[in-house]
C-alpha cells in the first residue's frame, strides 16, 4: 500500500471519528446499496437472457448430450446438424427471402401511411378532427382478434372470388392475395399502426411550427413543405417506427396466417410455428420412426427460434438507440 | 390578418382540405378494414352463421342467443372470463410496480446502465409473435408428448409428480416458488416499454428538486412520495392502458384460444364473434375503471 493511500485511509478513520461514526455508516450504506442494486440488476437481466443462452447451448448439442445428466450448459459433442436440419425444415433460403421482402414492403407502406396521417393530425385544423383522432385511438385499442372472424371471412371471400378450393383442401393458388394485406398496410391498418400514427403525431408536434411558416413564406407548397422540410426533421421517429414495424412483422403469425398466402409461399414465422409438425413428417418418412423424441423436438425448435431471432438481435444490437430513445421521447408527452 | 375574413376563410378551408388529404389513407382504411368488419362482426354475433362450399355464407338471425349461450350454456366461458379478469388485474398491477421499480433502479448512476437498459428492452423485440412461448404453448408438442408416453409406457412427468407427492408438503412449497418465479418472469418480459416510459419520466425530474428537498430535511422516502411519485403519476395511466391492451392482445390467454378454436375448428363464427365482443367489452371496462381510479389519484397529488 502506497503512502498516499495509507494517508487517505487514516484520513478516513480520522474524519469518521470526527463525524461521530457518520461517515463510516454512510459509506457502508452506499456500498451495500450498490451491491444490492448490482445483484438485482444482474438477476433480472439474467432472467431475461437465460432462455436465450439456454437455447444457444442446446442448439449446438448432439441429441445424446441432452440425456447426459453430467452435461449442464456446455455441450460435449458439438454439432451444427441441428442448424442444418432446422433450416432445411423451415426452407430457410426461401422463407428468409420472403419474410425479408414482405417485412420490408409492409413496413415501408405502413410508415408512409402513418407519416401522412400523423402529420395531418399534428398540423392541420379540420372539421371532425377530434372524431378521427378518436378513431386512431380506437384502432390502437381494438385488437385485430376482435374482428378477426369478420376479417377471416373477408379473406375467404377473396378466396371464393377467384381462387377456390380452400374448403376442399386441395392445393391452393393464392398468388394474388398478398394484395389485401398490402392494402391494409397502405391504409394504416396493419399491425399496431395506430400506435405509429400516435407516435409520429407526437413527434411532429414537437417540431417548431416556424419551420413550416418560413417554408410557406418562401412559397413552398403544402406537400413540398411536408416532403422537403418536415420529413427530414422526422427521420428519427420514422426510422424507429420502421424498425418496430419490421421486427414485429418478422415474427407475426396472426396477420401472416390470416392474410398472406402461406400454402406455397414460405414465411419464417409460419414455418417456425409448424416446425414440430414438419420434423415429425420428416422423421417418419426418412427414418420410419412414428415420432421423434420430445427432447429432440425441443432442440430443433430452440434452434429454429434462434435462426428466426438472429437477424432481429443483429438489428437490435446496431439500432438499439432508435428503438429505445424514440419511445422515451414520445412516451412522456401526453 | 390583412387579408380580411374572406381570405382567412379560404386559407383555412384550404388547410382543412390539405389535412383531410393527409389523413385520407387512414380514413379509407378505417372505414373499409375496421368499421366494415366491425359491423359484420356485430351482425354475425347476432346470427347463426353457416358456411358451405356451394352457397358460401348464410346467416340466420337468432338475436342474443349467442351471447346468452356464452353466459348460460357454455360450461367453461364464465369461469375463463373470471380467471382472465383476475389475471389481467394482478398482471397489470404487478407490471406497474415492477416496471416502476426497475425504472427507479435504472435511473441511478452505475456502470453498465446502458447495457442493462438494452437488456430490459430486449423482450419487446424478441417476445413477440411466434417467439412467445413456442415451446410451452405448442399443442402439437403436448399431443406428441402424450402419444410418446402412451407408446413407450414411460411417463416422466407422472413419475415426477408421484415422487414429489411422496414428499408431501414440499410439493406445494415448490409449486409456490415455481409459480412465483414464473410470474416474475412473465411480468418482466412484458414490461419493456413501460420501463422506458417510466425511466424517461424520471429523467425529466431536475436534480435540484431533490437537493432542495434534502436541504429542507426530507428523507429519501419522503422525497419519493412528495416529488417522484406525483411527477410520474400521469405516466401511470399511459402505462396502465398499454399494459391492459398488451395483455388483452396476447394470443396465449385462454379466451383468445377459445375464440380461435370456435372460429377455426368448430367454424362457429357467430359464437366466436359474440365471445370476442364480450371480451372486448370487458377489456374496455377495465381500461375505463383503471384510468378513472388513477386519474382520481393523480388529481389528489396535484
Amino acid at each position: 500500500m502506497s503512502r498516499h493511500e495509507t494517508a487517505k485511509r487514516s484520513g478516513f478513520w480520522l474524519r469518521n471519528r470526527k463525524s461521530g461514526g457518520m461517515l463510516l455508516r454512510q459509506s457502508v450504506h452506499q456500498r451495500a446499496g450498490s451491491v444490492l442494486r448490482a445483484l438485482m440488476v444482474f438477476g433480472l437481466c439474467f432472467l431475461i437472457i437465460q432462455p436465450i443462452l439456454d437455447k444457444i447451448s442446446v442448439s449446438f448439442m448432439q441429441e445424446r448430450d441432452l440425456y447426459d445428466t453430467t452435461i449442464i450448459v456446455v455441450p460435449r459433442h458439438l454439432t451444427l446438424e441441428n442448424y442444418s436440419l432446422a433450416s432445411l425444415l423451415m426452407n430457410l433460403d426461401k422463407s428468409l427471402l420472403n419474410t425479408a421482402l414482405i417485412s420490408l414492403l409492409t413496413s415501408v407502406l405502413q410508415i408512409i401511411a402513418c407519416a401522412l396521417a400523423g402529420y395531418g393530425f399534428a398540423r392541420f385544423e379540420f372539421p371532425l378532427k377530434k372524431l378521427w383522432f378518436a378513431c386512431v385511438i380506437l384502432v390502437i385499442i381494438i385488437p385485430p382478434q376482435t374482428i378477426s372472424s369478420a376479417l377471416y371471412l373477408h379473406f375467404r371471400y377473396f378466396d371464393i372470388l377467384g381462387i377456390f378450393a380452400r374448403l376442399t383442401g386441395g392445393p391452393i393458388n393464392l398468388k394474388g392475395s398478398t394484395l389485401p394485406y398490402l392494402m391494409l398496410c397502405a391504409t394504416g391498418m396493419g399491425l399496431k399502426n395506430g400506435l405509429y400514427i400516435f407516435m409520429i403525431r407526437q413527434y411532429f408536434r414537437s417540431i417548431p411550427q416556424s419551420l413550416e411558416e418560413a417554408a410557406y413564406v418562401d412559397g413552398c407548397s403544402t406537400l413540398g413543405t411536408f416532403l422537403r422540410v418536415l420529413l427530414p426533421q422526422a427521420v428519427p421517429i420514422l426510422v424507429s417506427c420502421f424498425l418496430f414495424s419490421f421486427v414485429w412483422q418478422w415474427t407475426d403469425v396472426f396477420y401472416t396466417r390470416l392474410f398472406l398466402p402461406t400454402a406455397n409461399v414460405m414465411y419464417l414465422s409460419v414455418r417456425l410455428s409448424g416446425l414440430a409438425e414438419s420434423l415429425r413428417t420428416y422423421v417418419s418418412t426418412r427414418l420410419g420412426i412414428p415420432s421423434p423424441p420430445i427432447g429432440y423436438v425441443m432442440q430443433i425448435i430452440s434452434t429454429g427460434v434462434l435462426i428466426v431471432a438472429a437477424p432481429l438481435l443483429l438489428i437490435y444490437v446496431f439500432a438499439q438507440r432508435w428503438f429505445i430513445e424514440t419511445i422515451s421521447a414520445t412516451g412522456i408527452k401526453e | 390578418m390583412t387579408t380580411g375574413p374572406r381570405g382567412m376563410r379560404t386559407i383555412r378551408s384550404r388547410r382543412a382540405l390539405a389535412g383531410y388529404l393527409f389523413i385520407l389513407p387512414f380514413i379509407i382504411g378505417f372505414l373499409a378494414f375496421m368499421v366494415r368488419p366491425m359491423i359484420s362482426s356485430v351482425i354475425m354475433s347476432l346470427n347463426e352463421v353457416t358456411l358451405s362450399a356451394q352457397t358460401g355464407v348464410t346467416q340466420k338471425y337468432v338475436g342474443l342467443a349467442n351471447y346468452s349461450y356464452a353466459f348460460t350454456v357454455d360450461p367453461e366461458f364464465n369461469q375463463m372470463l373470471v380467471d382472465e379478469v383476475i389475471r389481467m388485474v394482478t398482471h397489470s398491477l404487478a407490471t406497474m410496480v415492477i416496471s416502476f421499480m426497475i425504472a427507479l433502479l435504472l435511473n441511478q448512476r452505475f456502470r453498465g446502465r446502458t447495457l442493462a437498459r438494452a437488456i430490459f428492452f430486449l423482450p419487446v423485440i424478441l417476445s413477440s409473435g411466434v417467439l412467445v412461448g413456442i415451446e410451452t404453448d405448442n399443442s402439437l408438442i403436448i399431443g406428441m408428448k402424450e402419444l410418446i408416453q402412451e407408446s413407450n409406457g414411460v411417463n416422466i412427468s407422472d413419475a415426477l409428480i408421484t415422487l414429489l407427492n411422496a414428499s408431501g408438503a414440499a410439493r406445494s412449497a415448490l409449486d409456490v416458488v415455481y409459480e412465483l418465479i414464473n410470474a416474475v418472469y412473465d411480468v418482466v418480459m412484458a414490461s419493456g416499454i413501460q420501463i422506458i416510459v417510466f425511466l424517461s419520466g424520471l429523467q425529466t425530474i431536475p436534480r435540484s428538486m431533490y437537493e432542495a428537498a434534502e436541504v429542507e430535511g426530507s428523507s429519501a422516502w419522503e422525497s419519493f412520495w412528495m416529488i417522484t411519485f406525483p411527477i410520474i403519476s400521469p405516466l401511470l395511466i399511459v402505462n396502465m392502458i398499454y399494459t391492459i391492451i398488451d395483455f388483452f392482445m396476447k394470443t396465449d390467454n385462454q379466451i383468445m384460444e377459445k375464440i380461435h378454436e370456435e372460429m377455426f375448428i368448430n367454424l362457429n363464427y357467430g359464437l366466436s364473434s359474440a365471445l370476442s365482443w364480450i371480451y372486448f367489452a370487458v377489456a374496455i371496462a377495465m381500461i375505463g375503471i383503471s384510468s378513472l381510479i388513477i386519474s382520481r389519484g393523480v388529481k389528489h397529488y396535484e
